[in-house]
């Protein structure tokens, strides 16, 4: 090789810790190879050749040794027809091609929609060799080229991609009939559905299409097999079942007449079509043990949740109805204990009321005790004024400032004692204001 | 025929041609002394000598003019008969002799019964003589156009010829004077002539031959490593040619006659072999411009008829044909295992090939960095039609001074039969981001051993001690669907409309993406320059042990190591 090839990008650095013995490590070998013929050809051959026998000498023993080694690139072609001929179908008249079965005219009934396009060529090619006219004339037969124009006929559609797929939807040849129930017994019902979905696969847009499994597969498999087949995008189309349209331009209304019931037909069959799909899968389902199962433990597990709802339920009503009783319970205690406090406070109150009567007692008795701060008895005129200010003062205080009034008055017994007392009380509240002065009659 | 029987001669005495023995037609070629090889007119002007031999009283006539006589006289016209060589009757096809004389039977070979003789005698003539008589005047034509005698040849023939087709055609060669040197493949012989230009550089490159003829389509995958050729995958096909493109044109032009004339053309023997040379006449004639006539004095019951047609209708009807060719080439890629990512060159070979619309066709099957090799494509392609002649003139040069004993003993199977690598052999190197090192192939799948390939590798931007990983890899494509745009019309629950989108597929991306395999072995160089080179080289002996061998580029030394055979 002259010249180098220049890769663009660029080799990464050894990495820490990389050593090796004068660097260069062996790690693997090559993978096994495969034994090829080449071409004894051109200039670089000849090169290979000089090194290859270097004044060496090969025999025939070599030659078959080496052929037999080398991978075969050419198909074998010779073999022999397999597929017996029909008598019947070797009498066909080719007018009736609409009629034939162009795999089997072929010998390909085997294969039908699975055939290649090389099965085909190679098929055709030999049954050319068989039926050409000329060889029949050779064999001294009748020179009835009949069935080589079936020939003709079948390959021309079957090589046709459009025209093939035509006959493919029509080719019951290729049908899997569904199975009965009866077929189903002894555990057949999945090797003989499969087969049937398998032929009716054929007709999907969507490749590959799924398989119908065994009692095994798993409820997605199951599921999307079903989902597949109730979704089917199909390809088929009856076109090839059409009536002949007359191919002159001399019946235009005819022609058109006819086209129009063609096509009538061709809708009507595929919808029929669906709608035999639609229940072959129906068909199929209904007696799927294995939808019966998963429909069965889908209920077992419905049921058990079922359960655990009305476990959970009944856990949360009685969680609630506990909370509640708690709450009220918490509510009661609440309101005992406000009772029991509100009962406090009255009877504190009521002390505190009987303490203040006791020290507006203990007042009154004061001044009375100070004989109204006159000697002799006191006229009824200072009796009420002395009073009028005891009760004035005692409208100004609350009850702890009665109480300590009271403590200062309890035990005095001299008037002097008694009235300065009062005197301070009623210059302490005149100086806070809240008595006046001019209301003081004799404790000014 | 005994005196030419003699068939070999001494190197020294030799002269030796390339030819290309089709069904449809014979092409003969020579080398001039600047080794490029020429394919020669007969002494009609014909490089494209029809292979076919008719009698006229006694008169022997090839090429062109025998072609004219397949509609006066069609019994005492043989045509399409090279596959018949070395066949018995019941293997062969013998539909395009419908309407020349037919093959039979006799003795276990393929005759014809034909009045090639003066006066009213009819004598039978056995395929291999009808063969013999053909390269006898392809002989003579070489031998008056290069006024030395022929007496050699490499011969091309189809990759599906079996021993007792390749032993008949060396005898019938023989006995006209020809000692065929080698017998090549006709895939082969295009890629040789391709190979042998000037410019063409030495190369690893996956190769697809079409060779599309006139009764049959032949195509091969081919690896071409170093300049020697590995067939990988073929395919042969009778039902999509030349033929049938006249078919298609034949037909068109009955149904305008039937039209006009309420008269079947293809009903008369005489009027059919009309429509057929002139639907050829006119095919060949659509490839090169855009409108052709097609006109027959008195095509039947004495009319004449005349008409024209363009390419864009003839691309139309013969659709059908065109689609069966983009099928076969598709399918033999697939069954050489590889991608239409893979394939560098399509030569396309075969008088047929001159249609533009079947390489276009191509062009679009294969990736744009494929070369399509064809007329309307290249600039620079060779004439199709001429390829294998030119390739089996350049293989007889390259062989005609060896004795026949050491050709014979240097196309020996225990030479020709190597292994091939099945995995790519390459180096690790590493991009910006990607930690993960990427593959370069240094020697690709296919390769024949033993086999030497070096590549030269940049190290990093401030060079360093750098680290040599060689792997095997192989090749996978990826596929990514394009996403699928939302519906453009707002309406949501407007199914209606979904069978036209379904229609509509956008087209997906694939890509070529290599996958790293088995590490081979790792190997340091130390030291590199800034800005440096590394050199790897590769050799893979006959029994698939390794040699690596890496040294910075201009620099002495370096690394190697030795992997030892699976
Ligand atoms: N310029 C052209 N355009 C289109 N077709 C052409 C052109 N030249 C030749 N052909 C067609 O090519 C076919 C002949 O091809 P070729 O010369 O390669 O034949 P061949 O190798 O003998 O073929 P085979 O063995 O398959 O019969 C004929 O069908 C012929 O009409």
């Amino acid at each position: 090789m002259a010249s180098h090839i220049q890769v663009p990008l660029p080799l990464p650095v050894v990495p820490d810790g990389w050593a090796a013995d004068k660097d260069f490590k062996a790690t693997g070998r090559l993978s096994a190879a495969t034994q090829r013929g080449i071409e004894p050809v051109g200039p670089h051959f000849l090169a290979h050749a000089r090194r290859a026998r270097h004044k060496r000498t090969f025999s025939e023993d070599d030659r078959i040794q080496a052929q037999e080694n080398a991978k075969k690139v050419e198909d074998d072609d010779s073999g022999e027809i397999s597929e017996a001929e029909d008598p019947m179908m070797l009498s066909r008249d080719a007018k009736e091609w609409k009629q034939q079965d162009h795999y089997a005219v072929l010998g390909l009934s085997k294969y039908r929609f699975k055939a290649t396009e090389e099965q085909i060529k190679r098929a055709h090619r030999k049954k050319v060799l068989r039926h050409h006219p000329d060889k029949k004339a050779a064999a001294g037969s009748t020179e009835d080229d009949s069935f080589f124009k079936c020939i003709q006929k079948a390959t021309e559609v079957l090589l046709d991609p459009a025209k093939r797929r035509q006959f493919d939807s029509v080719d019951d040849g290729a049908d899997v009939e569904p199975p009965t129930k009866k077929q189903t017994k002894d555990g057949k019902f999945y090797k003989l559905w499969g087969s049937c979905f398998k032929a009716e696969g054929r007709f999907s847009r969507v490749q590959p299409v799924p398989r119908f499994g065994d009692e095994n597969s798993s409820k997605e498999d199951v599921d999307s097999f079903y989902n597949f087949f109730y979704n089917f995008d199909s390809w088929r189309s009856f076109e090839y079942q059409d009536e002949d349209v007359p191919d002159d331009n001399e019946n235009r209304d005819q022609k058109r007449h006819m086209e129009r019931k063609n096509n009538n037909a061709r809708k009507k069959k595929k919808n029929e079509d669906t709608a035999r799909l639609r229940k072959l899968v129906d068909d199929a389902m209904a007696g799927d043990e294995r939808i019966k199962k998963f429909r069965q433990e889908a209920n077992a597990s419905k049921n058990k949740k079922r359960l655990d709802k009305e476990a959970a339920e009944k856990k949360a009503k009685e969680d609630a109805q506990a909370e509640k009783e708690a709450a009220a319970k918490a509510a009661k205690d609440a309101e005992e204990k406000a009772k029991v406090d509100r009962e406090q406070g009255k009877k504190a109150k009521e002390v505190a009321k009987a303490a203040v009567k006791k020290n507006r007692r203990v007042m009154k008795g004061s001044v009375k005790d100070a004989n109204y701060f006159v000697s002799g008895s006191a006229p009824a005129t200072t009796v009420d004024a002395v009073l009028g200010d005891v009760e004035l003062v005692q409208g100004k205080i609350d009850p702890d400032e009665t109480a300590a009034l009271a403590a200062r008055l309890n035990g005095l017994k001299v008037a002097d004692e008694i009235k300065s007392v009062w005197t301070g009380e009623v210059k302490r509240l005149v100086d806070a204001g809240k008595i006046k002065a001019v209301d003081v009659k004799v404790f000014a | 025929m005994t005196a030419e029987s003699v068939t070999t001669t001494a190197p020294a005495e030799r002269y030796a041609i390339g030819i290309a023995f089709g069904n449809s037609n014979s092409s003969i070629a020579v080398t001039s002394t600047d080794d490029k090889a020429e394919v020669i007119a007969n002494e009609d002007g014909d490089r494209q000598i029809p292979s076919i031999l008719s009698y006229v009283d006694g008169e022997e006539y090839n090429g062109q003019q025998a072609k004219q006589q397949l509609i006066r006289n069609s019994g005492n016209t043989v045509a399409h008969f090279r596959d018949f060589l070395g066949q018995d009757f019941k293997s062969i096809d013998p539909t395009h002799c419908h309407a020349s004389a037919h093959p039979h039977e006799n003795n276990s070979t393929v005759a014809f019964t034909i009045q090639d003789k003066e006066g009213d005698e009819k004598s039978t003539v056995t395929i291999s003589e009808v063969a013999t008589r053909q390269f006898r005047r392809l002989k003579q034509s070489a031998s008056d156009f290069s006024g030395k005698q022929v007496n050699s040849a490499v011969i091309t023939i189809p990759t599906n010829f079996s021993e007792n087709q390749k032993s008949a055609l060396i005898k019938s060669a023989g006995d006209a004077g020809i000692e065929v040197l080698q017998l090549i493949h006709e895939p082969i012989a295009a890629l040789l002539a391709y190979d042998a230009r000037q410019e063409s550089k030495v190369s690893d490159k996956n190769v697809v031959v079409a060779d599309l003829g006139g009764t049959r389509s032949d195509v091969a995958v081919i690896a071409s490593r170093g300049g020697m050729y590995t067939i990988l995958a073929t395919a042969h096909d009778y039902e999509f040619a030349g033929a049938h493109l006249d078919k298609v044109l034949q037909d068109h032009f009955s149904k305008e006659f039937i039209k006009w004339n309420s008269i079947d053309p293809r009903e008369n023997a005489r009027s059919l072999a009309k429509l057929k040379l002139e639907s050829e006449a006119t095919k060949k004639a659509l490839s090169i411009g855009n409108n052709a006539s097609f006109s027959v004095e008195s095509l039947a019951e004495g009319i004449d008829f005349s008409s024209t047609i363009n390419r864009l209708r003839y691309e139309t009807i013969a659709r059908k044909v065109f689609d069966g060719f983009n099928r076969l080439v598709e399918g033999v890629v697939k069954k050489a295992g590889l991608d239409v990512l893979d394939i560098d060159e399509v030569i396309m070979s075969g008088g047929t090939s001159h249609t533009p619309k079947i390489a276009a066709n191509f062009q679009s099957i294969f990736p744009e960095s494929t070369a399509v090799l064809a007329p309307s494509t290249t600039p620079t392609a060779i004439n199709p039609s001429e390829l294998q002649a030119r390739g089996a003139a350049l293989q007889a040069s390259l062989i005609q001074e060896y004795e026949l004993e050491d050709i014979e003993q240097s196309t020996h199977p225990a030479v020709t039969t190597v292994k091939h690598l099945t995995n790519a052999i390459g180096v690790l190197s590493i991009s910006g981001e990607e930690k993960k090192g990427i593959f370069t192939p240094i020697v690709t799948a296919e390769t024949a051993v033993p086999a030497r390939r070096t590549v030269h590798v940049p190290v990093p931007k401030e060079g360093g001690d750098v680290l040599i990983k060689i792997v095997e890899g192989g090749s996978h494509i990826k596929v990514t669907k394009p996403e699928l745009k939302p519906k453009e019309n707002g309406n949501k629950d407007d199914s209606d409309d979904s069978e036209e989108d379904s229609d509509y597929e956008p087209e997906e991306q694939r890509e070529k993406i290599w996958r790293v395999g088995n590490v081979l072995a790792e190997a340091a160089v130390k030291g590199t320059k800034k800005g440096g080179k590394v050199e790897v080289m590769i050799n893979v002996a006959g029994d698939l042990g390794v040699t690596v061998t890496a040294r910075e580029v201009g620099e002495k030394g370096g690394v190697r190591g030795n992997l030892s055979a699976p």
